[in-house]
Protein backbone atom coordinates (compact mmCIF):
# COMPACT_ATOMS: atom_id res chain seq x y z
CA UNK A 1 0.00 0.00 0.00
CA UNK A 2 1.32 3.33 -0.73
CA UNK A 3 2.15 5.94 2.21
CA UNK A 4 1.95 9.46 1.83
CA UNK A 5 3.38 11.29 4.85
CA UNK A 6 2.42 8.07 6.89
CA UNK A 7 -1.56 8.24 5.78
CA UNK A 8 -2.35 5.50 3.76
CA UNK A 9 -3.21 6.39 -0.18
CA UNK A 10 -6.60 5.45 -0.04
CA UNK A 11 -7.60 7.11 2.60
CA UNK A 12 -5.79 10.50 1.56
CA UNK A 13 -7.44 10.34 -1.74
CA UNK A 14 -10.82 8.99 -0.39
CA UNK A 15 -10.75 12.40 1.75
CA UNK A 16 -9.76 14.43 -0.75
CA UNK A 17 -12.21 13.07 -3.21
CA UNK A 18 -14.78 13.33 -0.47
CA UNK A 19 -13.72 17.25 -0.12
CA UNK A 20 -13.78 17.92 -4.18
CA UNK A 21 -17.25 16.91 -3.47
CA UNK A 22 -18.05 18.84 -0.38
CA UNK A 23 -16.18 21.76 -2.51
CA UNK A 24 -18.38 21.09 -5.93
CA UNK A 25 -21.53 21.84 -3.59
CA UNK A 26 -19.75 25.16 -1.86
CA UNK A 27 -18.59 26.58 -4.60
CA UNK A 28 -21.92 25.74 -6.90
CA UNK A 29 -24.27 27.33 -3.89
CA UNK A 30 -22.32 30.44 -3.44
CA UNK A 31 -21.65 31.01 -6.59
CA UNK A 32 -25.78 31.77 -6.69
CA UNK A 33 -25.46 33.68 -3.94
CA UNK A 34 -22.68 35.66 -5.39
CA UNK A 35 -24.46 36.37 -8.42
CA UNK A 36 -27.46 37.11 -6.06
CA UNK A 37 -25.69 39.52 -3.62
CA UNK A 38 -24.21 41.42 -6.82
CA UNK A 39 -27.34 42.06 -8.46
CA UNK A 40 -29.58 42.48 -5.50
CA UNK A 41 -27.81 43.37 -2.96
CA UNK A 42 -29.45 40.80 -0.68
CA UNK A 43 -27.80 37.96 1.49
CA UNK A 44 -29.97 35.38 0.68
CA UNK A 45 -30.25 33.04 3.66
CA UNK A 46 -33.22 31.34 1.61
CA UNK A 47 -30.45 29.72 -0.68
CA UNK A 48 -30.36 26.45 1.58
CA UNK A 49 -33.91 25.87 1.77
CA UNK A 50 -34.19 26.18 -2.17
CA UNK A 51 -31.08 23.51 -2.45
CA UNK A 52 -32.77 21.31 -0.46
CA UNK A 53 -36.32 22.19 -3.05
CA UNK A 54 -34.24 21.42 -5.84
CA UNK A 55 -33.57 17.73 -4.27
CA UNK A 56 -37.23 17.75 -3.21
CA UNK A 57 -38.30 18.39 -6.64
CA UNK A 58 -36.36 15.64 -8.37
CA UNK A 59 -37.72 13.12 -5.36
CA UNK A 60 -41.38 14.12 -6.10
CA UNK A 61 -40.99 14.29 -10.05
CA UNK A 62 -39.45 10.69 -10.05
CA UNK A 63 -42.01 9.36 -7.36
CA UNK A 64 -45.36 10.94 -8.67
CA UNK A 65 -44.51 10.81 -12.16
CA UNK A 66 -41.58 8.66 -12.79
CA UNK A 67 -39.46 11.24 -14.03
CA UNK A 68 -35.74 10.01 -13.83
CA UNK A 69 -32.44 12.39 -12.86
CA UNK A 70 -31.33 13.13 -16.10
CA UNK A 71 -34.59 15.35 -16.85
CA UNK A 72 -34.92 16.34 -13.75
CA UNK A 73 -31.63 17.95 -13.70
CA UNK A 74 -33.17 20.02 -15.89
CA UNK A 75 -36.89 20.55 -14.62
CA UNK A 76 -36.31 20.85 -10.87
CA UNK A 77 -33.91 23.87 -11.69
CA UNK A 78 -36.46 25.73 -14.01
CA UNK A 79 -38.93 24.61 -11.54
CA UNK A 80 -37.73 26.09 -8.18
CA UNK A 81 -35.69 29.02 -10.33
CA UNK A 82 -39.82 29.64 -11.42
CA UNK A 83 -40.58 30.05 -7.43
CA UNK A 84 -37.96 32.01 -6.83
CA UNK A 85 -38.81 34.35 -9.38
CA UNK A 86 -42.42 34.37 -7.53
CA UNK A 87 -40.39 35.24 -4.59
CA UNK A 88 -38.81 38.04 -6.00
CA UNK A 89 -41.74 39.79 -7.75
CA UNK A 90 -44.10 39.42 -4.58
CA UNK A 91 -41.71 40.10 -1.37
CA UNK A 92 -37.99 40.33 -1.99
CA UNK A 93 -38.31 43.51 -4.78
CA UNK A 94 -39.97 45.38 -1.78
CA UNK A 95 -37.04 45.43 0.49
CA UNK A 96 -34.51 47.32 -2.49
CA UNK A 97 -35.11 50.63 -0.82
CA UNK A 98 -33.95 49.41 2.74
CA UNK A 99 -30.75 48.33 4.58
CA UNK A 100 -29.04 44.77 3.87
CA UNK A 101 -30.10 43.61 7.66
CA UNK A 102 -34.36 43.28 6.41
CA UNK A 103 -33.29 41.51 3.10
CA UNK A 104 -31.48 38.88 5.30
CA UNK A 105 -34.34 38.64 8.02
CA UNK A 106 -36.83 38.27 5.21
CA UNK A 107 -34.60 35.15 3.18
CA UNK A 108 -33.86 33.76 6.76
CA UNK A 109 -37.54 33.94 8.00
CA UNK A 110 -38.65 32.47 4.40
CA UNK A 111 -35.69 29.83 4.59
CA UNK A 112 -37.22 28.40 7.79
CA UNK A 113 -41.16 28.84 6.62
CA UNK A 114 -39.81 26.63 3.38
CA UNK A 115 -37.95 23.74 5.82
CA UNK A 116 -41.14 23.95 7.95
CA UNK A 117 -43.42 23.08 4.92
CA UNK A 118 -41.37 20.31 3.66
CA UNK A 119 -40.87 19.02 7.16
CA UNK A 120 -44.48 18.81 7.94
CA UNK A 121 -45.14 17.01 4.49
CA UNK A 122 -42.13 14.78 4.17
CA UNK A 123 -40.79 13.94 7.60
CA UNK A 124 -36.89 14.58 8.51
CA UNK A 125 -35.53 11.42 8.46
CA UNK A 126 -34.77 11.68 4.97
CA UNK A 127 -35.71 9.52 1.70
CA UNK A 128 -33.36 7.73 -0.56
CA UNK A 129 -32.75 8.95 -4.19
CA UNK A 130 -31.26 6.22 -6.18
CA UNK A 131 -28.04 6.76 -8.48
CA UNK A 132 -29.58 6.25 -12.18
CA UNK A 133 -27.79 2.99 -13.48
CA UNK A 134 -25.76 4.31 -15.78
CA UNK A 135 -23.63 5.92 -13.03
CA UNK A 136 -23.69 3.13 -11.08
CA UNK A 137 -20.39 1.41 -9.97
CA UNK A 138 -16.87 2.75 -9.55
CA UNK A 139 -14.04 3.36 -11.65
CA UNK A 140 -10.35 1.83 -11.02
CA UNK A 141 -7.82 5.11 -11.34
CA UNK A 142 -5.18 3.09 -10.52
CA UNK A 143 -4.28 4.84 -6.89
CA UNK A 144 -8.26 4.45 -5.67
CA UNK A 145 -11.53 3.87 -6.59
CA UNK A 146 -13.57 6.59 -7.46
CA UNK A 147 -17.84 5.91 -7.10
CA UNK A 148 -18.55 7.11 -10.95
CA UNK A 149 -21.28 9.34 -9.54
CA UNK A 150 -18.90 11.12 -7.37
CA UNK A 151 -16.61 12.04 -10.41
CA UNK A 152 -19.75 13.14 -12.20
CA UNK A 153 -20.74 15.58 -9.22
CA UNK A 154 -17.25 17.12 -9.63
CA UNK A 155 -17.43 17.37 -13.56
CA UNK A 156 -20.95 18.73 -13.45
CA UNK A 157 -19.97 21.35 -10.89
CA UNK A 158 -16.99 22.14 -12.76
CA UNK A 159 -18.72 22.51 -16.24
CA UNK A 160 -21.94 24.25 -14.59
CA UNK A 161 -19.32 26.68 -12.64
CA UNK A 162 -17.51 27.76 -15.48
CA UNK A 163 -20.24 28.01 -17.97
CA UNK A 164 -21.85 30.58 -15.34
CA UNK A 165 -18.61 32.26 -14.87
CA UNK A 166 -18.29 32.27 -18.72
CA UNK A 167 -21.69 33.81 -19.28
CA UNK A 168 -20.79 37.03 -16.78
CA UNK A 169 -17.36 37.98 -17.76
CA UNK A 170 -17.02 36.85 -21.36
CA UNK A 171 -20.52 37.85 -22.89
CA UNK A 172 -22.25 40.89 -23.45
CA UNK A 173 -25.47 39.62 -21.40
CA UNK A 174 -22.83 39.19 -18.69
CA UNK A 175 -21.37 43.09 -19.72
CA UNK A 176 -24.80 44.15 -18.56
CA UNK A 177 -25.01 42.41 -15.48
CA UNK A 178 -21.52 43.43 -14.64
CA UNK A 179 -22.72 47.32 -15.65
CA UNK A 180 -26.31 46.92 -13.66
CA UNK A 181 -24.22 45.93 -10.79
CA UNK A 182 -22.48 49.12 -10.81
CA UNK A 183 -25.13 51.54 -11.60
CA UNK A 184 -28.29 50.14 -12.25
CA UNK A 185 -30.20 53.31 -12.67
CA UNK A 186 -28.02 54.73 -15.44
CA UNK A 187 -28.49 50.85 -17.90
CA UNK A 188 -31.86 51.51 -17.43
CA UNK A 189 -31.48 54.97 -18.85
CA UNK A 190 -29.87 53.18 -21.73
CA UNK A 191 -32.87 51.32 -22.34
CA UNK A 192 -32.46 48.24 -20.43
CA UNK A 193 -35.08 46.72 -18.38
CA UNK A 194 -33.31 46.67 -14.99
CA UNK A 195 -36.17 45.16 -12.73
CA UNK A 196 -36.66 42.43 -14.88
CA UNK A 197 -32.70 41.44 -15.41
CA UNK A 198 -32.78 41.61 -11.53
CA UNK A 199 -36.16 39.23 -10.98
CA UNK A 200 -34.53 36.38 -13.68
CA UNK A 201 -31.04 36.97 -11.68
CA UNK A 202 -32.53 35.80 -8.77
CA UNK A 203 -34.44 33.12 -10.66
CA UNK A 204 -30.99 32.09 -12.39
CA UNK A 205 -29.06 31.91 -8.75
CA UNK A 206 -32.10 30.05 -7.34
CA UNK A 207 -31.77 27.55 -10.00
CA UNK A 208 -28.31 27.37 -9.56
CA UNK A 209 -28.94 26.18 -5.89
CA UNK A 210 -31.68 23.94 -7.38
CA UNK A 211 -29.12 22.16 -9.54
CA UNK A 212 -26.83 21.59 -6.74
CA UNK A 213 -29.76 19.91 -4.98
CA UNK A 214 -30.67 17.40 -7.58
CA UNK A 215 -26.84 16.29 -7.83
CA UNK A 216 -26.84 16.29 -4.10
CA UNK A 217 -30.03 13.64 -4.35
CA UNK A 218 -28.11 10.39 -4.58
CA UNK A 219 -25.46 11.74 -2.19
CA UNK A 220 -27.13 12.60 0.54
CA UNK A 221 -30.84 11.84 1.87
CA UNK A 222 -33.70 14.22 1.00
CA UNK A 223 -34.02 15.66 3.82
CA UNK A 224 -35.58 19.01 4.73
CA UNK A 225 -32.35 20.09 6.61
CA UNK A 226 -30.17 19.22 4.08
CA UNK A 227 -29.70 22.99 2.52
CA UNK A 228 -29.16 24.25 6.36
CA UNK A 229 -26.07 21.92 6.94
CA UNK A 230 -24.30 23.08 3.57
CA UNK A 231 -25.39 26.89 3.94
CA UNK A 232 -22.84 28.04 7.57
CA UNK A 233 -20.03 26.74 5.66
CA UNK A 234 -21.30 28.02 2.01
CA UNK A 235 -21.38 31.78 4.03
CA UNK A 236 -17.88 31.13 4.92
CA UNK A 237 -16.71 30.38 1.75
CA UNK A 238 -18.55 33.09 0.65
CA UNK A 239 -17.10 35.66 3.34
CA UNK A 240 -13.41 34.27 2.29
CA UNK A 241 -13.89 34.62 -1.39
CA UNK A 242 -15.02 37.93 -1.00
CA UNK A 243 -18.69 39.10 -1.33
CA UNK A 244 -19.69 38.92 -4.89
CA UNK A 245 -16.49 37.72 -6.32
CA UNK A 246 -17.72 34.95 -8.86
CA UNK A 247 -14.57 33.49 -9.21
CA UNK A 248 -13.55 33.85 -5.75
CA UNK A 249 -16.44 32.21 -5.26
CA UNK A 250 -15.45 28.61 -7.77
CA UNK A 251 -11.93 28.79 -6.51
CA UNK A 252 -12.82 29.04 -2.55
CA UNK A 253 -15.82 26.54 -2.54
CA UNK A 254 -13.38 23.99 -4.42
CA UNK A 255 -10.87 24.90 -2.29
CA UNK A 256 -12.14 24.83 0.95
CA UNK A 257 -13.66 21.52 0.47
CA UNK A 258 -10.34 20.37 -0.12
CA UNK A 259 -8.86 21.48 2.75
CA UNK A 260 -11.73 20.33 4.76
CA UNK A 261 -11.19 16.62 3.26
CA UNK A 262 -7.39 17.00 4.05
CA UNK A 263 -7.71 18.03 7.58
CA UNK A 264 -9.92 14.70 7.91
CA UNK A 265 -7.16 13.29 7.40
CA UNK A 266 -4.25 15.14 9.08
CA UNK A 267 -6.32 16.19 12.32
CA UNK A 268 -9.71 15.28 12.32
CA UNK A 269 -11.07 17.05 15.43
CA UNK A 270 -10.62 20.18 13.64
CA UNK A 271 -12.57 19.46 10.27
CA UNK A 272 -15.83 20.83 11.68
CA UNK A 273 -14.03 24.47 12.66
CA UNK A 274 -11.37 24.52 9.84
CA UNK A 275 -13.17 26.62 7.07
CA UNK A 276 -13.96 29.01 10.20
CA UNK A 277 -10.29 29.34 10.95
CA UNK A 278 -9.77 29.97 7.61
CA UNK A 279 -12.22 32.28 7.68
CA UNK A 280 -11.06 34.07 10.80
CA UNK A 281 -6.92 34.16 9.38
CA UNK A 282 -8.36 35.59 5.32
CA UNK A 283 -10.54 38.55 7.43
CA UNK A 284 -7.35 39.70 9.62
CA UNK A 285 -4.88 39.75 6.19
CA UNK A 286 -8.00 40.97 3.45
CA UNK A 287 -10.87 42.07 4.81
CA UNK A 288 -12.02 42.10 2.10
CA UNK A 289 -12.04 38.39 0.79
CA UNK A 290 -9.13 36.30 -1.07
CA UNK A 291 -10.70 38.29 -4.60
CA UNK A 292 -13.09 40.82 -2.93
CA UNK A 293 -12.41 44.03 -4.99
CA UNK A 294 -12.03 47.27 -2.70
CA UNK A 295 -14.93 48.93 -2.14
CA UNK B 1 -43.00 74.42 -43.45
CA UNK B 2 -43.56 74.37 -39.21
CA UNK B 3 -39.99 73.39 -37.37
CA UNK B 4 -40.88 69.80 -35.44
CA UNK B 5 -40.76 70.04 -31.71
CA UNK B 6 -38.30 66.89 -31.06
CA UNK B 7 -38.73 67.72 -27.52
CA UNK B 8 -41.17 69.56 -25.36
CA UNK B 9 -41.76 70.70 -21.97
CA UNK B 10 -44.14 72.29 -19.76
CA UNK B 11 -44.68 72.54 -16.14
CA UNK B 12 -41.97 70.09 -15.49
CA UNK B 13 -41.14 69.70 -11.63
CA UNK B 14 -39.44 67.22 -9.88
CA UNK B 15 -38.29 66.58 -6.64
CA UNK B 16 -35.70 64.52 -4.99
CA UNK B 17 -37.05 62.85 -1.82
CA UNK B 18 -38.45 65.82 -0.18
CA UNK B 19 -36.55 68.91 -1.59
CA UNK B 20 -38.22 70.37 -4.67
CA UNK B 21 -36.30 71.11 -7.62
CA UNK B 22 -37.32 71.95 -10.83
CA UNK B 23 -40.16 74.59 -10.00
CA UNK B 24 -42.31 74.52 -13.71
CA UNK B 25 -39.60 74.41 -16.51
CA UNK B 26 -40.76 74.87 -19.98
CA UNK B 27 -38.95 75.08 -22.94
CA UNK B 28 -38.45 73.08 -26.44
CA UNK B 29 -36.24 71.62 -28.76
CA UNK B 30 -36.22 71.86 -32.53
CA UNK B 31 -35.43 68.90 -34.40
CA UNK B 32 -31.70 68.94 -35.97
CA UNK B 33 -31.00 72.13 -33.18
CA UNK B 34 -28.45 72.12 -30.69
CA UNK B 35 -29.48 73.56 -27.40
CA UNK B 36 -27.80 75.03 -24.09
CA UNK B 37 -28.98 75.01 -20.56
CA UNK B 38 -26.60 77.48 -18.49
CA UNK B 39 -27.07 78.45 -15.09
CA UNK B 40 -25.19 78.79 -12.04
CA UNK B 41 -24.47 75.23 -9.87
CA UNK B 42 -27.50 74.35 -8.33
CA UNK B 43 -30.09 76.06 -10.79
CA UNK B 44 -31.53 72.64 -11.84
CA UNK B 45 -29.57 71.89 -14.92
CA UNK B 46 -28.41 68.35 -14.20
CA UNK B 47 -32.22 67.80 -12.54
CA UNK B 48 -33.90 69.06 -15.22
CA UNK B 49 -31.63 65.82 -17.83
CA UNK B 50 -32.16 63.16 -15.30
CA UNK B 51 -35.96 64.36 -15.06
CA UNK B 52 -36.32 64.08 -19.14
CA UNK B 53 -35.04 60.26 -18.43
CA UNK B 54 -37.36 59.69 -15.47
CA UNK B 55 -34.26 59.34 -12.70
CA UNK B 56 -35.32 61.60 -10.61
CA UNK B 57 -37.71 60.43 -7.76
CA UNK B 58 -40.75 62.16 -8.62
CA UNK B 59 -41.61 64.41 -11.25
CA UNK B 60 -44.59 66.27 -12.64
CA UNK B 61 -46.04 68.18 -15.75
CA UNK B 62 -45.13 67.22 -19.35
CA UNK B 63 -42.65 65.77 -21.19
CA UNK B 64 -43.20 65.00 -24.70
CA UNK B 65 -40.81 63.85 -27.18
CA UNK B 66 -41.62 63.28 -31.02
CA UNK B 67 -45.12 64.31 -29.80
CA UNK B 68 -45.66 61.45 -27.37
CA UNK B 69 -46.02 61.91 -23.75
CA UNK B 70 -43.12 60.36 -21.63
CA UNK B 71 -44.17 61.83 -18.31
CA UNK B 72 -45.28 58.10 -17.16
CA UNK B 73 -42.80 56.04 -18.74
CA UNK B 74 -39.89 54.03 -16.82
CA UNK B 75 -36.10 55.34 -18.05
CA UNK B 76 -35.60 52.26 -20.26
CA UNK B 77 -38.94 53.31 -22.16
CA UNK B 78 -37.63 56.25 -22.30
CA UNK B 79 -34.39 55.40 -23.98
CA UNK B 80 -35.64 52.59 -26.27
CA UNK B 81 -38.30 56.13 -27.16
CA UNK B 82 -35.11 57.30 -28.75
CA UNK B 83 -33.51 59.27 -25.92
CA UNK B 84 -29.90 59.18 -25.18
CA UNK B 85 -28.03 60.05 -22.16
CA UNK B 86 -24.40 61.36 -21.23
CA UNK B 87 -24.49 61.75 -17.32
CA UNK B 88 -22.11 64.29 -15.83
CA UNK B 89 -20.16 62.19 -14.07
CA UNK B 90 -20.02 60.14 -17.13
CA UNK B 91 -20.63 56.76 -15.55
CA UNK B 92 -18.02 54.48 -17.45
CA UNK B 93 -18.19 50.90 -16.32
CA UNK B 94 -14.78 49.80 -13.89
CA UNK B 95 -15.65 46.25 -14.39
CA UNK B 96 -16.54 46.50 -17.96
CA UNK B 97 -13.78 46.91 -20.70
CA UNK B 98 -13.60 49.89 -22.84
CA UNK B 99 -14.91 48.04 -25.69
CA UNK B 100 -17.63 46.45 -23.66
CA UNK B 101 -18.56 49.72 -22.36
CA UNK B 102 -19.30 51.45 -25.97
CA UNK B 103 -21.04 48.23 -26.73
CA UNK B 104 -23.46 48.01 -23.80
CA UNK B 105 -26.03 50.25 -24.58
CA UNK B 106 -28.70 48.52 -26.52
CA UNK B 107 -29.34 49.34 -29.78
CA UNK B 108 -32.47 51.24 -29.79
CA UNK B 109 -33.66 52.32 -33.76
CA UNK B 110 -31.89 52.26 -36.76
CA UNK B 111 -29.35 54.89 -38.03
CA UNK B 112 -26.62 54.92 -35.26
CA UNK B 113 -23.25 55.42 -36.08
CA UNK B 114 -21.06 51.98 -36.75
CA UNK B 115 -18.15 51.55 -34.30
CA UNK B 116 -15.85 51.99 -37.78
CA UNK B 117 -17.22 55.50 -37.62
CA UNK B 118 -16.90 56.35 -33.89
CA UNK B 119 -13.33 55.01 -34.68
CA UNK B 120 -13.20 57.81 -37.03
CA UNK B 121 -14.46 60.27 -35.13
CA UNK B 122 -12.70 59.21 -31.74
CA UNK B 123 -9.36 57.67 -32.93
CA UNK B 124 -7.89 56.95 -29.27
CA UNK B 125 -10.60 55.13 -28.40
CA UNK B 126 -9.40 52.57 -30.82
CA UNK B 127 -5.98 52.77 -29.76
CA UNK B 128 -7.39 52.08 -25.97
CA UNK B 129 -10.36 49.81 -27.38
CA UNK B 130 -8.52 46.60 -25.44
CA UNK B 131 -8.01 48.27 -22.22
CA UNK B 132 -9.33 46.27 -19.64
CA UNK B 133 -11.55 48.63 -17.40
CA UNK B 134 -13.18 51.21 -18.76
CA UNK B 135 -12.03 53.37 -15.78
CA UNK B 136 -8.51 52.95 -16.45
CA UNK B 137 -8.73 55.30 -19.18
CA UNK B 138 -8.14 59.50 -18.46
CA UNK B 139 -10.77 62.03 -18.05
CA UNK B 140 -10.72 62.81 -21.37
CA UNK B 141 -11.05 59.44 -22.79
CA UNK B 142 -13.93 58.37 -20.59
CA UNK B 143 -15.94 61.51 -21.72
CA UNK B 144 -15.62 60.78 -25.34
CA UNK B 145 -16.12 56.79 -24.55
CA UNK B 146 -19.36 57.93 -23.12
CA UNK B 147 -20.69 60.05 -26.13
CA UNK B 148 -19.45 57.18 -28.21
CA UNK B 149 -21.01 54.02 -26.59
CA UNK B 150 -24.49 56.49 -26.83
CA UNK B 151 -23.96 57.43 -30.88
CA UNK B 152 -24.50 53.94 -31.79
CA UNK B 153 -27.65 53.35 -30.02
CA UNK B 154 -29.57 55.05 -32.97
CA UNK B 155 -30.87 57.39 -30.45
CA UNK B 156 -32.03 61.07 -32.53
CA UNK B 157 -31.82 63.17 -29.31
CA UNK B 158 -28.67 63.31 -27.35
CA UNK B 159 -28.76 64.80 -23.59
CA UNK B 160 -25.04 65.87 -22.87
CA UNK B 161 -24.12 66.75 -18.96
CA UNK B 162 -21.08 68.80 -18.68
CA UNK B 163 -19.58 67.01 -21.35
CA UNK B 164 -16.42 69.70 -21.21
CA UNK B 165 -16.03 69.75 -17.49
CA UNK B 166 -12.68 68.74 -16.27
CA UNK B 167 -10.47 69.16 -19.37
CA UNK B 168 -8.13 70.11 -21.15
CA UNK B 169 -8.73 72.77 -23.66
CA UNK B 170 -7.41 70.06 -26.74
CA UNK B 171 -10.31 67.43 -25.39
CA UNK B 172 -12.79 70.28 -25.16
CA UNK B 173 -11.99 71.75 -29.07
CA UNK B 174 -12.39 68.01 -30.09
CA UNK B 175 -15.62 67.54 -28.45
CA UNK B 176 -16.65 70.54 -29.58
CA UNK B 177 -16.20 69.43 -33.35
CA UNK B 178 -17.78 66.02 -32.36
CA UNK B 179 -20.92 67.71 -31.80
CA UNK B 180 -21.29 69.87 -35.13
CA UNK B 181 -20.30 66.65 -36.43
CA UNK B 182 -23.42 64.91 -34.82
CA UNK B 183 -25.40 68.37 -35.33
CA UNK B 184 -24.44 68.05 -39.13
CA UNK B 185 -25.77 64.04 -39.24
CA UNK B 186 -29.01 65.39 -37.94
CA UNK B 187 -28.62 64.40 -34.78
CA UNK B 188 -30.61 67.13 -32.10
CA UNK B 189 -28.60 67.41 -29.07
CA UNK B 190 -29.65 69.03 -25.56
CA UNK B 191 -26.54 70.06 -23.88
CA UNK B 192 -25.84 71.07 -20.05
CA UNK B 193 -22.88 73.98 -20.03
CA UNK B 194 -21.25 75.62 -17.46
CA UNK B 195 -18.61 77.16 -20.12
CA UNK B 196 -21.13 79.55 -22.25
CA UNK B 197 -17.89 80.06 -24.36
CA UNK B 198 -17.50 76.75 -25.05
CA UNK B 199 -21.13 76.66 -25.83
CA UNK B 200 -21.88 79.86 -27.99
CA UNK B 201 -19.23 77.54 -30.28
CA UNK B 202 -21.59 75.39 -30.94
CA UNK B 203 -25.58 75.89 -30.14
CA UNK B 204 -28.03 76.95 -31.72
CA UNK B 205 -30.30 78.88 -28.36
CA UNK B 206 -29.39 79.24 -24.83
CA UNK B 207 -31.86 78.58 -22.25
CA UNK B 208 -30.81 80.48 -18.95
CA UNK B 209 -32.04 78.47 -15.89
CA UNK B 210 -32.51 80.00 -12.29
CA UNK B 211 -33.42 78.00 -9.27
CA UNK B 212 -35.17 75.25 -10.88
CA UNK B 213 -37.49 77.73 -13.78
CA UNK B 214 -36.49 78.68 -17.53
CA UNK B 215 -35.77 82.65 -16.70
CA UNK B 216 -34.71 83.81 -20.56
CA UNK B 217 -33.85 82.18 -23.76
CA UNK B 218 -31.24 83.79 -25.93
CA UNK B 219 -30.24 82.97 -29.92
CA UNK B 220 -26.71 82.05 -30.43
CA UNK B 221 -26.78 84.74 -33.21
CA UNK B 222 -27.58 87.24 -29.91
CA UNK B 223 -25.55 86.21 -27.71
CA UNK B 224 -22.62 89.15 -27.73
CA UNK B 225 -25.64 91.75 -27.52
CA UNK B 226 -26.70 89.53 -24.82
CA UNK B 227 -22.96 89.78 -22.72
CA UNK B 228 -23.76 91.85 -20.07
CA UNK B 229 -27.13 89.85 -18.92
CA UNK B 230 -25.75 86.71 -19.18
CA UNK B 231 -22.63 87.50 -17.01
CA UNK B 232 -25.63 89.06 -14.38
CA UNK B 233 -27.52 85.66 -14.69
CA UNK B 234 -23.91 83.44 -14.46
CA UNK B 235 -22.36 85.23 -11.88
CA UNK B 236 -19.12 84.96 -14.38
Amino acid sequence: MIMIFGIPGPLLFGQLLLGLINGAFYAMLSLGLAVIFGMLNIINFAHGALFMMGAFVAWILLDALGIGYFPSLILAPLIVGAFGVVLERTIISRLYKLDHLYGLLLTFGLSLVIEGLFRNAYGSSGLPYRIPDILQGATNLGFMYMPNYRGWVVLAALVVCFSTWAIIEKTSLGATLRAATENAPLVQAFGVNVPRVVTLTYGAGVALAAFAGVLAAPIYSVNPNMGSNFINTVFAVVVIGGMGSILGSIVTGFGLGVIEGLTKVFYPQASATVVFLVMIIVLLARPRGLFGKAA
Amino acid sequence: MPEFRMLEISELNAWYGESHILHGVDFNVQEGEVVTLLGRNGAGKTTTMKSIMGLVGRREGSVKFKGGETIDLMPNLIARAGIAFCPEERGIFGSLSVTENLMLPPIVAPGGLSVDEIYALFPNLKERAKTAHGTRLSGGEQQMLAIARILRTGARMLLLDEPTEGLAPVIVQQIGRTIREIKSRGFTVLLVEQNFRFAATVADRHYVMEHGKIVDMIENAQLGSSMDKLHEYLGV
